[in-house]
């Protein structure tokens, strides 16, 4: 199985907002639930069921073909305990592996730290979007952030192509002098020379990619299709990570939800056939995740901040299959009215870092975790 | 050319502003060195963008219901006032006593902190203190709500000695149990009222009121406590009473200061300037104002050796470049996309990234965010439209009288509109060279947009782009 020696990549793709896990993965066999969701459910008869009790939202499709090939791990109850019901909070002790405690380093940070220890590859972790998630975010780390693939890198508003290139050759000569005088001076040439050297690898990936495989317009697939691109170019680039929302659908759930997951469906299906494409379906695993899940009962449009959810984990690596428990529903084991997680994130994250990155996760989610056995072995 | 009062006196308001354009520069070189300290330290009427004007656009920021809208909203305080100390204090408190959004979901009670920090963050610190203790924000960060007299929560007692006053290594753990029980009972008068209101929070049409402080006799643990070696039956106040006299403290406070309006690096003679702060607290009667006032009129800080000698904070890098090109005085739509530049070069306001604050100097620097920072000012300083920009374009003509700018004098006279900012002679050159490839700069009859205001705009654009501009 692994007698390729290619990397083995991470993507992540984060659902800001909190995601319904109970409009996504659906107890369409339970009668409670739909006593619960009177206004805010998914009919039974659209559910793509998948063990005759639970079943896939009708928008993911994609997701149900994959997961009929056995390459999706479908990750039950997922949370920790007392959960925090705060979009930011939670998301943090997600980025931290860290619920009890501010945490000061992303994991994924410390991934990174881990896999390339002396910062040799300023893409070791790259984000597709601005700003920095938590969950790379790890003092003396390089990672990049990158917005749009095309236009990455510095002045990307100078429309005129001669006066960006006489700008950019002034910077490098700039950034480029005789190191030794001032340790700050020396930090700021080296660093501005990484970022025109990580943009100008970054740029090369478009055109290294081929592809037959044609991504939508939206923005999540055109970032998916970015972390292709990156993907494909071998730079080196391990992990991979974006995020897409926001699922925090307090009102009109049903349309924008359906909508949202039909976008990330079509991104991970698009992604998936382009590794298939490549002969690099065994090199990636896709995880998807989501602060927290969604309060049981409906509010008439929408759904509140809940705690238990769902996660996913995707690839020709993975062990397909349902993984922790579904929740109950009955009143007697709700949780504030939400449904009660029963699998710690951070087991998750040990079956990742052991069993597919090769790392020692003690030291990355801040405990020893019982893996779920995840990855096919 | 550039004289040394200019130069000095552009970097006492970047330390305690956001830099200033050439106006204002030449409005404070003409009240003098010691007036302007003065007066910087004693602000006055900030004139900043008025609240019902905010109101009218932005109904986030009136409601103050999300983060994005409400770190938005202290940014148009930062770039509308006249007084920019004031913003700098409270950004200086903001990140030592780092309370973050996160755990709070509750803006108004962490703009309520902010305003605290502007009016008492240049006062008595003792009083500073107190005002901390009672303020419902940091009770709920550091959760002394949930410290009783029967079980008490060492969190805020814990993080008031080792991050608030007197560093780690100079108290005991019983000490700090000593100071937790001190502050059972301080604690909040309306946490059920505003649970309610939260659970309720998509059908709340008047935005957020805050949590307000409430002392709970009933739940003050009042016995015999021995804290850094006195014994009473200490109560809050007492505590902090003890705390302010320390030499830790004294030390601890003095050194952040001095990192945050002085110099990254503390050196042997930055140590001689914090020893002379340390004095002045004492002898001041623990007063941040008397403090600053050491700082700024040290020879230190008015030396070489301290100007641009620390990498400036997102924050400032931001509002420095919007205020110098006279940008957003009015409300505009979309602008938590311009705040939230801050926080993708590692700052947002309102969420440190833990009780710690943030890491200042060179972990500012990555290469992520210096392509955040760099595209930031490179494209408020070379957009021609800008206010403050056209201002510098029209004071270039004057400069030129009837004739043209050699690139020489165009690079000069840029780095100085900007500044002065001083960089070395390899980043001069490069920078001359640049200017080269137009040639001299002809404004005689520019018009807006033409090729000689570009060339003034490609010229600013490298200056904002240089090393020595990431430098405060």
């Amino acid at each position: 199985m692994t007698s390729v020696k290619k990397d083995k990549n991470l993507i992540v793709i984060q659902l800001s907002g909190g995601n319904d896990y109970l409009n996504t993965v659906v107890p369409h066999g339970d009668g409670k639930y739909y006593d619960s969701r009177s206004v805010v459910n998914i009919p039974q008869d659209s559910v793509l069921d998948l063990d005759g009790k639970i079943g896939f939202n009708p928008s993911m499709k994609a997701m149900k073909s994959l997961w009929d090939q056995g390459k999706v791990a479908v990750i039950n109850g997922i949370g920790y305990e007392e959960p925090n019901r705060s979009h930011f909070r939670s998301m943090d002790i997600w980025h931290t592996a860290e619920p009890n405690a501010i945490g000061r380093e992303g994991w994924l940070g410390r991934v990174i730290r881990d896999l390339d220890p002396k910062g040799e590859n300023v893409l070791t972790g790259i984000n597709f979007g601005r700003g920095l998630p938590r969950a790379l975010g790890c003092p003396g780390v390089p990672v990049a952030s990158v917005g749009d693939l095309e236009t990455y890198g510095l002045f990307p508003d100078l429309k005129d192509e001669d006066l960006r290139m006489f700008t950019l050759e002034a910077f490098s000569r700039m950034y480029g002098g005789a190191l030794g005088r001032d340790p700050v001076i020396d930090l700021l040439s080296q660093t501005g020379q990484g970022a025109l050297k990580g943009a100008d690898i970054l740029r090369t990936a478009p055109e290294i990619y081929q592809s037959d495989v044609e991504y939508a317009t939206d923005a999540l697939s055109q970032r998916v299709k970015n972390i292709s691109q990156v993907l494909h170019a071998d730079l080196g680039s391990r992990i991979l990570y974006t995020q897409h929302g926001s699922f925090d659908t307090h009102s009109g759930e049903i349309i924008t939800h359906a909508k949202l997951w039909e976008e990330v469906d079509r991104a991970v299906g698009c992604l998936m056939d382009d590794l298939q494409e490549h002969g690099r379906e065994q090199d990636a695993s896709i995880l998807i995740f989501s602060e927290f899940g969604r309060r049981i009962r409906d509010n008439g449009s929408g759904s509140d901040h809940g705690s238990g959810g769902v996660a996913f984990l995707i690839g020709g690596s993975v062990k397909g299959g349902l993984y922790g428990e579904y929740p109950s529903l009955s009143e007697a084991e709700q949780l504030e009215g939400d449904l009660k997680s029963n699998n710690d994130f951070r087991s998750t994250y040990t079956d990742i870092l052991e069993d597919w990155l090769d790392l020692d996760a003690v030291p990355i989610t801040n405990g020893t975790f019982e893996k779920l056995g995840l990855f096919a072995s | 050319m550039i004289s040394k009062d200019r130069s000095l006196m552009a970097h006492l308001l970047r330390r305690t502003g956001f830099g200033a354009n050439p106006d204002e520069l030449e409005a404070y070189l003409e009240k003098g060195y010691e007036k302007a300290v003065e007066e910087i330290l004693h602000p006055s009427d900030p004139g900043n963008m008025p609240d019902d004007l905010i109101r009218r656009y932005h109904v986030e920021q009136s409601e103050l219901r999300d983060l994005a809208g409400s770190a938005a909203y202290w940014m148009y305080r930062m770039i509308s006032t006249s007084c920019p100390m004031e913003e700098k204090i409270a950004l200086f408190w903001h990140g030592l006593f780092a309370t973050g959004y996160a755990k709070l979901n509750q803006a108004r009670s962490l703009l309520n902190q902010v305003d605290m920090f502007r009016k008492k963050g240049l006062g008595n610190y003792e009083t500073l203190l107190l005002e901390l203790s009672q303020d419902p924000a940091m009770i709920v960060w550091l959760d002394n709500n949930e410290n009783h007299s029967d079980a008490i929560n060492e969190n805020y007692g814990r993080e008031l000695l080792e991050l608030f006053s007197m560093g780690i290594g100079n108290y005991s753990e019983d000490d700090i149990k000593e100071c937790a029980r001190a502050f059972t009972g301080w604690s909040l008068g309306n946490p059920e009222y505003m649970a309610v209101r939260a659970s309720k929070d998509s059908i709340w049409p008047y935005g957020r009121i805050a949590w307000h402080f409430k002392y709970m006799e009933e739940d003050h643990d009042d016995g015999l406590k021995t804290f850094l070696g006195e014994t009473g039956k200490f109560n809050g106040e007492d505590i902090i009473s003890i705390i302010v006299k320390q030499e830790s403290t004294a030390n601890f406070i003095a050194t952040r200061l001095f990192q945050f309006f002085g110099s990254d690096e503390v050196t042997d003679e930055g140590n001689e300037v914090i020893q002379s702060m340390v004095d002045t607290y004492f002898a001041s009667g623990y007063e941040i104002r008397d403090m600053l006032w050491t700082l700024f009129n040290s020879d230190f800080f008015k030396s070489d050796n301290a100007m641009f000698s620390r990498v400036k904070n997102p924050v400032e890098m931001v509002v420095g470049a919007i205020r110098m090109a006279g940008n957003y005085q009015a409300p505009v739509l979309g602008i938590e996309q311009v705040s939230n530049t801050m926080l993708y070069m590692g700052q947002g306001l309102l969420q440190p990234p833990t009780v710690e604050g943030w890491h200042e100097g060179v972990e500012w620097i990555d290469s992520g965010s210096l392509v955040e920072r760099i595209n930031f000012a490179a494209k408020e300083l070379s957009n021609v439209n800008s206010p403050g920009i056209r201002s510098i374009i029209e004071r270039l003509e004057i400069m030129s009288g009837e004739g043209t700018l050699t690139p020489s004098d165009l690079t000069d006279q840029c780095l100085d509109l900007l500044g002065p900012i001083k960089v070395s002679d390899e980043t001069r050159n490069v920078l001359v060279q640049y200017a080269e490839l137009h040639g001299n700069l002809d404004l005689r009859g520019h018009k807006l947009g033409d090729q000689s205001e570009q060339q003034v705009g490609n010229m600013l654009r490298l200056v904002a782009a240089t090393k020595e501009y990431q430098l405060a």
